[in-house]
């Protein structure tokens, strides 16, 4: 806690992170350009969390509600997205 | 004054106490998520139903100025976190010059927005009655519009709420003669702030960077 030092570091990542993100942008992945980016955009999300919002030492209580919150982000996506990825026209 | 004389009486002590309204703010932020979330949702179901028309619609936005804006609300979120810093360490002048400044960042957001919705009203590309869009079928390169302008626009509320509880707590902190009562409500701030900065993080590439490479 008293050193800035880790946020230091995860500042630099998370600019670093978004050079590289736009850069993959103007680089042609095919299919895989929107995946990359939203994988990118994960990793920046899952630092801030774990370090900015100090869920990393956070009491476990407060982590499975947090984990809760976005595991049923995912469900909605999920179960929404299985119907409009199958559907036949 | 005793040590622990800021701890309400329901609670054992004053960790207790901070893991309780840390535990209420997770809360309200998973609904936070999930309001987000339909949005991601709506703009995830038409972008598939129209990948080209999506592609040639976010050509319309300013890419270089959209990048300007992720790095100061990211640059926002590292000076959110030192003000946490400043506030758990009792320094009441680096807790005021770290809220201020992140609440200048906030503005600088904001007004960087505002200059970039401008530009769009003025080409036409706000899906009202002065919607002129022509390059891709306008129906549907409308919804992308819609999208945009309702999912930055709700996201830019949500910053002009932030900025306003930090000049609010940037005053406290200067007013207030006890920092450890304030010290877990800037901790909760700092947690809606970042909340807000992750949402950006996935709008800024659904939004300025589809189909860039074409």
């Amino acid at each position: 806690m008293n050193s800035i030092k880790p946020y230091v570091r995860v500042a630099v990542a998370l600019f670093v992170l978004l050079v590289i993100t736009v850069g993959a942008a103007y680089i042609n992945l095919g299919v895989f350009n929107t995946p990359v980016a939203m994988l990118i955009s994960l990793i920046k999300a899952v630092l801030i969390i774990l370090f900015f919002m100090h869920v990393r030492r956070a009491d476990p209580l407060i982590q499975i509600f947090v984990v809760a919150g976005f595991f049923w982000l995912g469900i909605m996506l999920t179960l929404t997205l299985s119907d409009f990825l199958t559907r036949h026209p | 004054m005793r040590p622990d004389s800021t701890v309400a009486h329901q609670f054992e002590d004053a960790t207790q106490q901070r893991d309780a309204a840390t535990l209420g703010m997770w809360l309200f932020l998973g609904t936070e998520i999930l309001f987000f979330g339909a949005l991601f949702l709506s703009y995830m179901v038409y972008r598939l139903h129209n990948p080209e028309v999506f592609r040639v619609a976010s050509e319309h936005t300013l890419v270089a100025v959209g990048t300007l804006n992720t790095a100061v609300l990211l640059l926002s979120s590292f000076t959110m976190v030192l003000a946490v810093r400043a506030a758990e360490l009792k320094q009441r002048l680096m807790l005021v010059v770290f809220l201020g400044v992140t609440a200048l960042l906030g503005t600088v957001f904001l007004g960087v927005k505002g200059f970039e919705y401008a530009h769009e009203i003025h080409e036409g590309l706000f899906p009202g009655s002065h919607f002129r869009f022509t390059e891709a079928d306008p129906t549907r390169a409308r919804m992308f519009f819609y999208l945009y302008f309702l999912m930055t626009g709700v996201h830019a509320l949500h910053v002009t709420i932030g900025i306003v509880l930090l000049g609010i707590f940037a005053l406290r902190a200067l007013l207030t003669m006890r920092l450890e009562q304030l010290s877990t409500a800037v901790d909760l701030l700092g947690l809606y702030w970042h909340f807000v900065d992750i949402v950006w993080v996935f709008l800024f590439p659904l939004i300025y960077l589809v189909g860039r490479h074409v």
